[in-house]
């Protein structure tokens, strides 16, 4: 996709699905929404991001690689899991906690959320890690190994 | 109550350690076999935790069954988590030293624990769901093994059987549809319950039947064994080691899992069906092996043959025959890991599989000679070895239930066992090899103690089976009485919650 016009627009766009991402990552707990749509929109924006201008850009725009991004989530996934075991409860109880936050009052926090955010960066990082290798077997076959 | 996570979380727990630490391999070493260690350790526990206190449950995140994700433990559970981790500890210490060409994108060691964690997951699945999950699990972690060594036997075995995988998750999943769309529930017990008063027998029995081809082409049975004998011979050793021991045993538990605990009502129907599933897979898997003259394609049909005899138990579901086709799940297990692990070491010594090419092993490597012997004898059900025992409960229900036919073919087939390992023996170890007369042996590179060590163990635990083969029987009678009054298992999943 080799168009002046779309590798302007992605670096304005981008950064927009990003923030998208997050707001569907957190709306999830009791709307439609969560950690793996939300992933899934981050990909699409990274996607995009990669159509756009090369997979090298994509990279460097990522900054981590999507393998450590995989492993970050679910480990992330799998420490909210594990700690309501150290509380005596069944593996995966949600167990909440209310936090005062200026501006926005009092805010629960609880381990469900952590989970979807380990299971957002889990979900961006395996789709990208099959973007990237996709692409770069593509650039492969039409350029023969370099 | 928490301990029946840790089977599944300490293997994914390893992977991702493993992931942490790819650059170093001494310390990825170290992890690996401290996390596969574990598992025994843990399958053990469990095991007498409910001998203790009876069948183990745990509903994940406090959500009660039948809506919440339920671990169940019964004695088959836990016998299995039991075998299944020794076995995985030992094909972890045998891959310590493998070629480096098979890690080389450090990969080889956190698949390894992911196959273990989807296998230990079926075994605790308390859901028809997500037993489909970690069959999943499973099965992801084997095609990527499968084909790590990118040589193009392999990519050729490994589309065999991704296709034939796919199409069994695809029956396993409308089985799943047609059963969710007619009970509203997925968790075993419920459906239990849900179906022993059903009326539409035609709709319970089709349904079963996807369920049946599903876990048939896993386990390997009779009309769709087909995808074996390619596949795990054209995998490296440790791989195809773990591969023979416990992924057609998956197929089998949840055969027996299901056709003990869902679909029991009427079984006259599946009766004949599964009777003849099990002579045609026993006589199929052996009379395949006779053809062959590679150690690992012989050793291939054989598990074929042996998944045959575990079906018996199935097929005449007596107590006699499910505690007796038990016990011959733990054996085999043991044994073909074993065997496996033996052609790998024979591989790796003598450069190749052939048993053409093969020879002198009995005067130039006499410790893997008697290591042979052991499981070899024990396959083939020589007293008193662990298989002669298994054979012994199969062919004494059989002859119970007054089938003569049944214990005809069990005895016939075991003699066809028998001729198999005899050749490998003849071929491979007494025969002249290259370059040997009677003053000099034939050479043969020595093996490291990482590749005879677990060979050596599970040799012993194969002798001390069939040495103590009445406590194990114990337990294998104790698990098949669970199985024959799912009532035991329902009460424990569903407390005071029965719809």
């Amino acid at each position: 996709m080799n168009s002046y016009l779309i590798r302007m627009t992605v670096p304005w766009l981008c950064p927009f699905l990003l923030v998208m991402s997050i707001w569907i990552l957190l709306r999830g707990h009791n709307a439609p929404g969560g950690g793996f749509i939300g992933g899934l929109v981050a990909a699409a924006a990274i996607a995009f991001w990669c159509f756009a201008r090369g997979v090298e850009d994509a990279k460097r725009w990522m900054r981590v690689s999507p393998l450590h991004l995989m492993i970050a989530g679910v480990s992330t996934a799998l420490i909210s899991g594990l700690m309501p075991m150290f509380a005596g409860k069944p593996m995966l109880t949600a167990l909440w906690h209310k936090v005062e936050v200026p501006l926005l009052g009092k805010l629960p926090l609880g381990t469900p959320i952590l989970f979807d955010i380990g299971v957002f960066f889990a979900v961006v990082g395996v789709t990208t890690s099959i973007l990237f290798s996709l692409e770069e077997f593509e650039l492969w076959n039409r350029s023969g190994p370099s | 109550m928490n301990l029946l996570v840790l089977p599944v979380m300490i293997p994914l727990i390893t992977a991702l350690l493993l992931l942490f630490c790819q650059k170093n391999r001494r310390l990825a070493q170290i992890v690996s076999t401290i996390g596969a260690f574990s598992l025994p350790a843990v399958g053990l526990l469990i095991l007498s935790r409910v001998h203790e206190e009876g069948i183990q449950v745990i509903h994940m995140g406090s959500w009660q069954a039948p809506f919440g994700i339920t671990l169940v433990a019964d004695y088959l559970s836990a016998l299995m988590l039991s075998v299944c981790g020794l076995v995985g500890a030992a094909v972890a210490v045998f891959a310590l030293k493998e070629d480096m060409n098979l890690s080389r994108e450090g990969v080889f060691f956190p698949l390894l624990h992911a196959l273990l964690m989807g296998v230990n997951g079926s075994f605790l699945a308390g859901d028809m769901f997500n037993l489909y999950v970690w069959f999943e699990v499973m099965l992801i972690s084997s095609f990527v093994l499968l084909s790590l060594g990118k040589t193009n036997a392999q990519l050729l075995a490994s589309i065999k059987y991704v296709a034939l995988n796919l199409v069994s998750s695809a029956i396993f999943l409308t089985g799943l549809g047609l059963l969710y769309g007619k009970t509203g529930t997925l968790n075993m017990a419920d459906l239990a319950v849900q179906l022993q008063n059903t009326e539409s027998t035609v709709l319970l029995t089709s349904t079963a039947l996807f369920f049946l081809v599903a876990f048939s082409i896993k386990a390997a049975c009779f009309p769709f064994f087909f995808w074996l004998p390619p596949a795990y011979p054209a995998a490296p050793a440790p791989i195809a080691a773990i591969f023979s021991g416990l992924l057609t045993k998956v197929g089998v538990y949840a055969l027996f899992r299901t056709f003990t605990l869902i679909f029991n009502q009427d079984t006259a129907i599946f009766q004949p069906i599964l009777y003849w599933m099990a002579i045609l897979t026993m006589v199929t898997g052996v009379l395949g092996a006779v053809a062959q003259m590679d150690i690992k394609k012989i050793l291939s049909y054989h598990i074929i043959s042996q998944i045959g005899y575990m079906i018996i138990g199935l097929a005449l579901a007596t107590k006699l025959a499910l505690a007796g086709a038990i016990f011959y799940l733990v054996h085999h297990i043991v044994v073909k890991t074993n065997l496996f692990l033996l052609a790998g070491a024979i591989e790796k010594s003598g450069g190749t599989n052939d048993l053409k090419k093969l020879g002198g092993y009995y005067k130039g490597y006499p410790l893997l000679a008697v290591m042979f012997l052991v499981p070899a004898l024990s396959l083939a059900g020589i007293p008193p070895l662990s298989g002669f025992f298994s054979k012994l409960f199969l062919i004494r229900a059989s002859l119970e239930n007054g089938d003569m036919f049944m214990a005809f073919m069990a005895l016939a087939v075991g003699v066809f066992t028998l001729i198999s390992m005899t050749k490998i023996w003849m071929e491979a170890f007494w025969k002249k090899g290259v370059g040997e007369n009677e003053r000099r042996p034939a050479k043969i590179k020595r093996l490291d103690l990482t590749v005879t060590m677990p060979i050596a163990v599970l040799a012993v635990v194969t002798v001390v089976i069939g040495f103590s083969a009445g406590h194990v029987f114990h337990f294998a009678e104790l698990a098949a009485e669970q199985l024959i009054a799912p009532q035991m298992y329902i009460d424990a999943v569903m407390g005071g919650n029965a719809r």
